[in-house]
């Protein structure tokens, strides 16, 4: 036992024995910091008083003693508890950095390249609700055509995350000749058939733009419909196609459906941790949503997704409870 | 000279006997109040375990020397179901969702020295010391 802390404590006191001050009370405090900083045990303190207090007053009767022999017994399940606690503690720090580690690897392996076609604009943000995302945002080029998937896996956090790759990887290696939406979520949807287990679904949105003749072609597998809006009219359609959620079935069939886009129109899709964020007053309506969309209508795709996010985020005074996902495809006049 | 005393754990009362034994012995080898305490809380939780979960069972208790250090030997054994998983059992957090009290981890840190062997079906020994410092 340190016998410098126990000559101080004494001193402290002895101070307040005599003072009964504030100002004492307010130095003792800061000294049993001391205890936690040495990690003194709680039984320790005790029999650190006891000592003090016969220094101090040895004429006090045998109760006194015998109570604080009793009062340390009592208080050794405490400081169990309490060191359990510290190695809790270490060890819960130890997860915490191989989490932030496994993020890293995530953002690393499920990368991906924004799009660059001729009067496309596009924007996205894809924020996690606890620390890995368990929506996924990847884009797919070929030559004229800028393809998005926006998936959702059911459930969140890390098992979310480690289905993604397989995503990815299908993506990866689909051929040319199969990037057509229906195709897409076809083959996708095998994969993830195979892969996952029965437990896991996930819901996939895949849209693709051609710039020959600027339409918008999608499908959809039980994913939240996307926004289109359209600047002449100046109106908001649901853009939703039939088809399962992926994983469900091995044969399952997606429709495809297009629309054509204008200068000025916008394609917002999304996950439902968009269409879902609940506030105070429960959960949020479309309108909300396309309210939002059409505040910042002029702005570019990226500063679209930004403003919907930031003011959805601070609506949940950003805690997120689920991932937060928007991907924007905004036709714009075509460079010469 | 090394003086080994033993009380057979069979009913709760026993505990308390294991207890008392231990608490004198610790005395007598020189530890102060609350490392007399600590001792007699270790020898309590392995009591119990004997107890709860062997159902028979001993605990040794033992002065001992060694290289001019003098100390404590408790040995906790029984022929119990034995324990199919150490390492979970040595785990903090497990005891006390299994409710066994400070559990495994608490006694290790009670004490200096900890060692426990157990084979399922055949029964446990648990080996642990306190050196005066």
């Amino acid at each position: 036992m340190p016998q410098e802390v126990g000559r101080q404590y004494k001193e402290i006191m002895k101070k307040y024995l005599e003072s009964h001050s504030e100002e004492d009370l307010y130095v003792g405090q800061q000294f049993s910091r001391r205890f936690i900083e040495k990690e003194i045990a709680p039984e320790d303190v005790i029999s650190i008083h006891k000592t003090a207090l016969f220094e101090l007053h040895p004429e006090l009767r045998n109760e006194v003693w015998d109570s604080l022999d009793f009062l340390i017994e009592m208080m050794i399940h405490y400081g169990l508890t309490l060191r359990e606690h510290q190695s809790l503690i270490q060890k819960q720090e130890a997860i915490q950095m191989e989490m932030n580690v496994a993020t890293k690897v995530q953002d690393t392996l499920l990368k991906t390249k924004m799009p660059s076609v001729n009067g496309l604009d596009v924007g996205y943000i894809s924020q996690p609700a606890k620390q890995m995302n368990g929506d996924y945002v990847y884009f797919l080029n070929h030559k004229h055509e800028s393809g998005v998937a926006v998936a959702d896996v059911i459930g969140k956090g890390i098992p979310a995350a480690l289905c993604m790759s397989m995503i990815k990887f299908g993506m990866d290696g689909l051929s040319d000749e199969n990037t057509s939406p229906r195709n897409v979520l076809g083959i996708i949807n095998r994969i993830v058939e195979k892969g996952v287990d029965d437990s896991m679904f996930i819901s996939m949105f895949y849209g693709k733009y051609n710039s020959e003749d600027t339409t918008f072609s999608y499908a959809s597998a039980g994913h939240e419909p996307a926004l289109h809006f359209d600047s002449r009219k100046d109106v908001f359609t649901e853009l939703d196609a039939k088809g399962l959620l992926l994983g469900v079935k091995p044969d399952a069939e997606y429709e495809e459906r297009s629309v054509v886009l204008h200068d000025g129109d916008f394609i917002a899709m999304m996950t439902d941790g968009v269409t879902e964020t609940r506030t105070e007053e429960g959960f949020i309506d479309m309108h909300t949503i396309q309210n939002l969309l059409h505040d910042v209508k002029d702005k570019t795709a990226q500063q679209i997704a930004e403003y919907v996010y930031n003011h959805l985020a601070s609506l949940q005074n950003y805690r997120l409870s689920d991932d937060f996902t928007i991907v924007i495809f905004k036709k714009e006049p075509e460079q010469v | 000279m090394n003086f080994r005393s033993s009380v057979e754990i069979i009913t709760e009362w026993d505990i308390v006997a294991a207890r008392q034994l231990g608490r004198n012995e610790a005395k007598k080898a020189g530890f102060g109040t609350v490392d007399q305490a600590r001792i007699t809380t270790a020898i309590s939780e392995l009591a119990r375990n004997i107890y709860l979960y062997a159902g028979k069972g001993k605990i040794e208790i033992e002065r001992v020397s060694e290289g001019g250090a003098f100390g404590i030997k408790i040995i906790a054994s029984d022929e119990g179901p034995g324990i199919p998983d150490l390492r979970k059992v040595m785990e903090d957090g497990f005891s006390t969702s299994g409710g066994l009290g400070a559990g495994m981890p608490g006694v290790k840190r009670l004490m200096d020295e900890f060692k426990v062997s157990s084979e399922p079906g055949v029964g446990t020994i648990i080996t642990t010391k306190k050196w005066l410092h």
